[in-house]
């Protein structure tokens, strides 16, 4: 094979932008690392996901604009996001599909259910992956090398939201609602052990799924069982609905949920119903983060709506992954996957440090509270 | 008591709503043999539609209770175009074709709507304007609310007409005799295509009141929402004898109970082995016995009464 040969095929590659990592351009001397990204662009969960692909987008357009310099090459980076509808059997699919079309990293994936079985795929390829989103202990558990995430995990999270309401709301029967996903279960199991080590009692454990509207069953249910408060494992799209249903029945309880329940969705979604609800979000809130206010202002103006959760999350994890391969002077996960282990990073939710196990060091968690149709804080647990 | 009150009366809202999704599915297939898989995407289609008509009209200024049975016919026409469509593009062309063709046009129609919708309204949740106060009335401890108290009650009226309209009307007259033979009933001056027309176009005005009622009851509106109502619309007219109105009926509020009293109590009677994430094994449980002592559903499908 000629060289000229062998240049026209890359110039090529390049052109149509096809397959093949650091496709490089002797000529111009361009780097084309390409950076995954998964989320569920469809389903329930979708304005999540969008949001997740807006933060990205915005951290890899900014390293595009700041002219980055890796191996001696300019590089430019390429975002390919794919959907992978919140469902785990979907998201190995779509990790699958990710390691073909050689990407040097995946930020990904949102929910804890696709980013455990994702993350296998993965860790066999080699492929570094760093999780805005994904709270589950098991994450990060599962001895792979190259799982990584920018979050306080459950046994954070769960802990401060039982110690907070046992001791701060004083509640001593609690009711739990989980929808059965490896996130929402993980948290509740997480805030039952530390509600229960603070002194209350589990006075019920219902639980419905991540597709349901309706839940006036189950709230009957619990009803019977007479909690002062009702902790529900899950998200918004459900977490809304459920606050409504819980004023309609009568039920007198405070309700309490995750970081997958504070967002301005959930409140729209409650209505007038929302006013009082508690919520957790690890890190610490966006007015306080290094560059919170900034980062809102310009994500406001380019995509024209507010953040709705993990995009902050999801510009710090692509940030994060290029400043390992600067460090590392190369785009290849086996190079720079040490450099992204020991990496010490100030992002704009928190200074970024990983533990032997991929988690964030010392993640903060921070409780907020549903005031005049917003969320306002009310306490920052745990913070550096 | 009254907790098992409650769960009753959650019950039957939830049915009512399956009854009148399960409707639509049971009318074309009595007449056709057909699943129209593409039901629930009409239902959420209906419920955008009236969502965003209500939006706007009482942007314009207009009073709640004016702008309320006006977004509701708009959102019929808008359905009733929309299942004129669905039949005339995508079931017609395969009236004779293997009965395997038109399911998968039917499913291919579902997916087509639900982008559809997620193009023109976005992947956000919409959520209900509150129009009025939706008062809370006690009945011996449970309570139910204005909104679903509307729910049950129209879901009844509504069924009561399509029932005399089956069988008191020459429209009725006419589905029942391409139900019972299409060929035979053309050669006696039945205009199939204009009745088969015009039975999708029922079926998706009744579609387009579910979904405003649903998003109502709930308080949003979202693109994937038809999925799963759909999916448990289809299970009721099945239980309820897939073909025959008054089995769907019965269908609904049937799986609308099995529903909340078997997620209310299958803890306790289970001693905590099982709990409330068992509410739709049950349900389907449920099915799955009617269905092998019964195969043809609860009321069975009677030909004569079909449609």
């Amino acid at each position: 094979m000629s060289l000229r040969f062998v240049g026209s095929l890359l110039f090529a590659t390049l052109l149509l932008a096809a397959c093949g990592k650091s496709a490089t351009d002797h000529a111009s001397n361009l780097l084309t690392v390409r950076i995954g990204a998964a989320a569920p662009l469809t389903g329930p969960q979708a304005h999540l996901g969008k949001d997740n692909e807006n933060g990205t987008r915005m951290a890899i357009e900014d390293a595009n604009a700041k002219g980055i310099v890796i191996g001696g090459k300019k590089v430019h980076f390429e975002l390919v996001s794919e959907d992978d509808q919140a469902d785990p059997k979907t998201a190995t699919i779509v990790a699958q599909k990710l390691v073909d079309d050689n990407v040097s990293g995946v930020i990904g994936h949102l929910n804890s259910g696709t980013t455990i079985p994702a993350a296998k795929i993965y860790s066999d390829n080699g492929i570094p992956q760093i999780s805005p989103s994904a709270t589950a202990v098991a994450y990060t558990h599962q001895g792979f090398k190259t799982a990584f995430r920018v979050m306080a995990n459950d046994a954070q999270q769960g802990q401060a939201l039982g110690m907070y309401a046992v001791k701060n709301l004083g509640a001593k029967k609690i009711a739990v609602i989980d929808d059965r996903t490896a996130y929402g279960q993980g948290l509740a199991d997480e805030f039952i052990k530390a509600a229960t080590a603070a002194g209350a009692q589990i006075v019920a454990h219902e639980y419905t799924s991540d597709k349901s509207v309706d839940f006036t069953a189950v709230l009957t249910a619990v009803k019977a069982k007479q909690p002062e408060l009702l902790f529900y494992g899950g998200m918004d799209a459900q977490g809304g609905p459920m606050a409504r249903q819980i004023k309609a029945l009568a039920l007198n309880v405070k309700f309490m949920m995750g970081d997958g329940g504070r967002t301005p969705e959930f409140i729209k979604l409650a209505g007038d119903s929302a006013q009082g609800v508690y919520a957790s979000l690890p890190g610490v809130p966006l007015e306080k983060m290094p560059g919170g206010k900034d980062f809102s202002r310009r994500y406001e103006a380019k995509f024209n709506q507010p953040i709705q959760l993990y995009a902050p999350y999801c510009y710090d994890a692509v940030n994060v992954m290029i400043a390992a391969m600067q460090k590392a002077d190369s785009a290849d996960p086996a190079k720079y996957l040490p450099a992204l282990a020991n990496i010490s990073h100030d992002g704009i939710t928190a200074k970024i440090q990983f533990d032997d196990k991929g988690d964030l060091k010392g993640g903060a968690v921070t409780l907020y509270q549903v005031q005049q149709e917003q969320w306002q804080a009310l306490e920052t647990v745990g913070a550096q | 008591m009254e907790i098992f009150l409650q769960q009753i009366i959650n019950g039957l809202v939830q049915g009512s709503v399956y009854a009148l999704v399960a409707l639509g599915y049971t009318m074309v297939y009595g007449i056709l043999g057909l699943i129209n898989f593409a039901h629930g995407e009409v239902v959420m289609m209906g419920a955008m539609i009236s969502l965003s008509a209500l939006t706007a009209l009482i942007g314009i200024g207009l009073s709640p209770l004016l702008a309320l049975p006006l977004s509701l016919m708009l959102a019929m026409a808008g359905c009733m175009a929309l299942g004129y469509g669905i039949e005339r593009i995508a079931y017609r062309p395969l009236r004779h074709a293997p009965r395997l063709a038109p399911l998968i046009t039917a499913i291919g129609v579902s997916i087509v709507l639900q982008n559809l919708a997620m193009m023109i309204w976005g992947r956000d949740y919409h959520s209900f304007p509150q129009l009025f106060a939706n008062r809370a009335h006690q009945i011996f401890g449970a309570i139910i609310s204005d909104i679903q108290l509307i729910i049950v009650i129209a879901a009844l009226c509504i069924m009561a007409g399509l029932m005399l309209l089956v069988h008191r009307t020459r429209l009725g007259r006419a589905m029942r005799a391409i139900a019972e033979n299409q060929h035979a009933a053309q050669l006696m001056g039945v205009d199939v295509n204009r009745v088969i027309s015009i039975t999708f176009m029922i079926g998706s005005a009744l579609a387009a009141v579910a979904g405003l009622m649903v998003s109502a009851n709930y308080g949003l509106a979202h693109y994937y929402m038809g999925f799963l109502l759909g999916l448990k619309a289809f299970t009721a007219a099945v239980l309820g004898g897939i073909g025959n109105l008054r089995g769907a009926m019965l269908g609904g509020l049937l799986l609308g109970l099995i529903e909340s009293l078997g997620a209310g109590y299958i803890g306790d009677i289970t001693g905590g082995f099982m709990g409330s994430q068992y509410q739709d094994v049950f349900a389907f449980l449920v099915l799955i016995a009617v269905l092998v002592f019964r195969p043809a559903g609860l009321l069975g499908e009677r030909l004569a009464e079909r449609a």
